[in-house]
């Protein structure tokens, strides 16, 4: 049980460590890394790469960014295996409508309750 | 005010704010940055983890994941709301960004940021200010795989 959440643990914190060795290091800045984690995740699942190591990490794996890429890629696919041509269309957004949806709403609410800090 | 006098004022103002951002730059060291990221954000999947643990008891996998997914965003939602999120993100840099809070927080951020723009110019139209990259590259990514995919398997 314990040793599961480790793997978690490793996965998890290495991919944010990865980020953060990019962005100290390179020219990249976050935001560039965001896009780049998304596309990778992406381009890792259609290559079939990604899947291991969501069965070895789990939520680690699926808690970055990454996993934001592997839900679009794999919702994608399996649309597709089930609605054919229009599956291109449905897939990757229906796989991501929840966490986008929860953004927004929780986000416009919080623009409603809570006020900005103060610009200097 | 001198028109002709802008550029030199710009200047200055240029060189008093790269002082004062090297000044409230902390000089911590990458390796220590990156222990920070590596704590954080794998904690944060850990939370995630033992989460998703207790709803499996109630509901499916795929249910599961998208529970704990709507956790994390809200949690992520009020901690911006009551300014914890910023103090998080400066000590975990990459550990508070990398992992799908970082997503909420900048919708939830730019949110609470531009409400003073008005709701259709400021909280409707900026929200995805740093977001949209991410979804925008993650769907054309993921929409173009698709087309691949959809005529290597349905060609013959």
């Amino acid at each position: 049980m314990l040793i599961e959440y480790f793997k978690v643990l490793l996965v998890g914190g290495l991919l944010c460590v990865i980020a953060q060795l990019i962005v100290d290091h390179t020219k990249v800045v976050s935001a560039q890394i965001l896009v780049i984690y998304v596309v990778a995740g992406v381009l890792l699942t259609s290559m079939g790469l990604y899947e291991p190591i969501v069965k070895y990490g789990q939520s680690g794996a699926t808690v970055p960014l990454t996993g934001f890429g592997y839900a679009l890629a794999k919702g994608t696919f399996e649309a597709i295996d089930e609605q054919g041509f229009i599956g291109i269309f449905s897939g990757g957004l229906s796989a991501t409508a929840c966490g986008v949806c929860a953004a927004i709403g929780f986000g416009f609410l919080a623009s409603l309750v809570s006020k900005p800090k103060a610009k200097v | 005010m001198n028109i002709n006098k802008m550029p030199e004022r710009e200047e200055r103002l240029r060189s008093v704010f790269s002082e004062i951002k090297e000044e409230s730059t902390p000089k911590v060291d990458s390796f220590s940055r990156s222990l920070r990221a590596f704590i954080v954000g794998g904690s944060i999947c850990v939370a995630a983890q033992v989460f998703r643990g207790y709803v499996e008891n109630y509901f499916d996998e795929t249910e599961a994941g998208i529970y704990t997914t709507i956790m994390l965003i809200f949690v992520t939602a009020v901690l911006t709301s009551i300014g914890v999120f910023d103090k998080i993100g400066r000590f975990a840099g990459a550990g508070s960004y990398v992992p799908i809070t970082g997503f909420a927080n900048s919708i939830v951020s730019s949110a609470i940021e531009f409400r003073s723009e008005g709701m259709i110019f400021g909280v409707g139209a900026l929200m995805f200010k740093v977001a949209g990259p991410v979804i925008v590259s993650g769907i054309v990514s993921s929409w173009l795989v698709g087309i691949i995919y959809f005529f290597m398997n349905f060609k013959r």
